[in-house]
């Protein structure tokens, strides 16, 4: 079994700060580290390896220092690591295209792994978009899948219904965040890791045309967050009763 | 032209109403797209669509690959440039492989759509909740997806006129099959448009201890409960229309109280918008506190049966 897993370096969104002035996030020095439903996609990976064998490739389009998070799903166990450039202009577009590119190139796949959505952009584009270019069957928001040789059963989280689908291969699948507890990688791992192959290709090295993209992004707005605070910790009766007098004075109490 | 599109009736009608403003503002006309049996074509033309293409199809289940043939088909044939879609689930991956295939821009999620500079352009919440983001489009088709409740309908004009068009489109077969459709349960609750909200979290220890909050609820006018994505998603403790976040529900009550919660940004995107937030954790340290105006650091399990009384006790 061919298992290709998307995986996205994206800043940790607990640790952004705003700017006081501006609102506006402050992007520069934010801790990176892999989408978080990236990871549960990597670890259904593992899990379908484990039970057919196979390979895992992670892929990844971003910047030099991605590589680290490639070392990190390398550890857990993927086989392969591919770095693609992050070219400078870029929207769901280019990116997805590209991946769909570097897949082409990468050649046999059975199965295609992409989280639900990425903590940064949670466009939910990235996954549809590859399986569209590919012209592969998609099953979106897993929350279970059992791979058997020749095929798929996965059962599809909407919300008010879940929905099972099978599908022959190739297929693309996204994963949702619920689908499993992805693993931690132990000390052997990590260092094993190390002798894992991380290929370095470029956009150029995989699609045939200059990506241009189709929508630019022209402002980023913060969202302001001013809250009174105002914290009652001492003992229990007289913090409900404060709580109780300022709902009643903020007039949300009829 | 300006084509809407959603598998969901009352989502149509929303997004209807952006759509008319849009082909207004850019004089070109407004499409409705119904796929399969015709039901509700009266009425969109009677909530703003000048023509009404009923996709016709044995197909009687959504699959993203089918349903896309056929929109594609269906935007080839009228001309559409600006396509307006649903933000549910079906919707999203629709809209993307539709994308896809027209090699065009998509921008999922909007919470608002409008023209500038004469370009469709699109606010997006992006980081999880910490920014929005503003995003143009260069080319067309062009194709948003709407979140529910977005955009309400616009009421009914019965004298508005339109042409209904019947069409049949070839699709080429999806290989996957549909085994099993499970109907969750839902409460049919509606945390968009309560008035005052109590959630819970991960801070409730069983099922049953759910009832501190709804009783709390209950002497609360509003008595609507709502919840973090793990009690829904994870432990299945409330049903998904209680979940209240960036991955779920947006609400702005006048009054949201949130017991045992976190307060993780994710969380926070979908209620930051409320009037008064009030949190309760037993961790001075919670991040909820942060973004709440009051604040009780204690025991849920102490703090809310007592909240219950003290509130029941002031209002009589
Ligand atoms: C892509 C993505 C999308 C997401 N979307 C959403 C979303 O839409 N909505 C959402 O809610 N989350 C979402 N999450 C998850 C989010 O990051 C948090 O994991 C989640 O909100 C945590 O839920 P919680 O606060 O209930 O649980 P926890 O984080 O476990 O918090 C439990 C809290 O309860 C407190 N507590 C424990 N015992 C008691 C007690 N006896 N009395 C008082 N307090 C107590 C603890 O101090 C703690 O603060 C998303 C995550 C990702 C990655
Ligand atoms: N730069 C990237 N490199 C590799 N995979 C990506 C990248 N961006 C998005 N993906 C994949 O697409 C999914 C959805 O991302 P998004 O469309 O940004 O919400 C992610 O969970 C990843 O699996």
């Amino acid at each position: 079994m061919n298992i290709i897993v998307c995986a996205k370096q994206v800043v940790d969104v607990s640790e952004i700060k705003v700017d006081p002035n501006t609102n506006k996030p402050i992007l520069a020095g934010v801790p990176q580290k892999i989408s978080d439903i990236d990871k549960n996609a990597m670890e259904e990976a593992i899990k379908i390896k484990e039970k057919h064998s196979g390979k895992i490739t992670a892929l990844t389009v971003g910047p030099a220092d991605a590589k680290e998070r490639i070392k990190e799903l390398l550890a857990m166990g993927a086989d392969e690591g591919i770095l693609i450039a992050q070219p400078e202009k870029l929207d769901y577009y280019v990116l997805s295209n590209i991946l769909a590119a570097a897949i082409k190139k990468i050649g046999e796949y059975d199965i295609i792994l992409c989280g639900e959505a990425s903590i940064d952009l949670f466009s939910g584009q990235i996954g549809p978009r590859i399986a569209g270019l590919l012209n592969i069957p998609q099953i979106t928001y897993a929350q279970d899948i059992t791979a058997e040789k020749e095929k798929v059963v996965s059962e599809r989280n909407l919300g008010d219904k879940a929905v099972t689908i099978e599908s022959s291969f190739p297929v693309m699948i996204t994963v949702t965040k619920e689908i499993n507890e992805p693993r931690l990688p132990s000390l052997m791992q990590i260092l094993a890791a190390a002798n894992k192959p991380i290929h370095d290709w470029s956009a150029e090295d995989v699609a045939s045309e200059k990506l241009e993209p189709k929508i630019t992004t022209v402002d980023i707005k913060g969202v302001p967050m001013e809250r009174k605070n105002v914290i009652y910790q001492n003992d229990i009766d007289e913090s409900v009763g404060k709580l109780v007098d300022s709902l009643i004075k903020e007039g949300v109490l009829r | 032209m300006v084509l809407v599109y959603s598998d969901d009736h009352k989502l149509t009608l929303e997004l209807l109403n952006k759509g008319s403003e849009l082909a207004r503002e850019l004089n070109k006309s407004l499409t409705a797209v119904i796929i399969g049996k015709d039901e509700f074509s009266k009425d969109y033309i009677a909530h703003g669509a000048d023509k009404v293409v009923i996709a016709e199809t044995e197909l009687n289940q959504f699959k993203a690959e089918e349903y896309t043939d056929i929109l594609e088909g269906v935007i080839k044939e009228t001309g559409s440039e600006t396509i307006l879609i649903s933000s549910n689930k079906n919707g999203k991956e629709l809209a993307s492989r539709l994308a896809a295939k027209f090699k065009a821009g998509c921008i999922t999620d909007c919470t608002n759509v409008y023209l500038k500079d004469k370009k469709l352009t699109a606010e997006r919440i992006v980081y999880s909740g910490n920014a929005v983001a503003v995003e143009q489009f260069n080319t067309i088709p062009q194709i948003v997806t709407i979140p529910s409740k977005v955009f309400d309908p616009l009421p009914k004009d019965e004298k508005h006129k339109g042409e209904v068009i019947k069409k049949k489109i070839d699709v080429q077969k999806s290989s996957s099959k549909i085994l099993k459709v499970q109907e969750m349960k839902t409460e049919g609750v509606n945390v968009e448009d309560a008035e005052i909200i109590v959630s819970c979290g991960r801070g409730f220890k069983n099922k049953e201890d759910i009832k501190l909050v709804s009783e709390l609820a209950d002497v609360l006018k509003g008595r609507t409960v709502g919840c973090s994505r793990p009690i829904a998603a994870d432990l299945k403790w409330l049903s998904e229309d209680h979940w209240i976040g960036l991955s779920g529900h947006k609400v702005k009550p006048k009054l949201y109280i949130a017991a045992g919660i976190s307060g993780q940004i994710q969380h926070i995107a979908g209620m930051r918008d409320s009037g008064v937030i009030v949190a309760i954790n037993k961790d001075p340290e919670a991040l909820i506190f942060k973004s709440a105006d009051y604040g009780i650091v204690g025991d849920l399990y102490e703090v809310l049966p007592k909240l219950t009384d003290a509130i029941k006790t002031k209002m009589g």
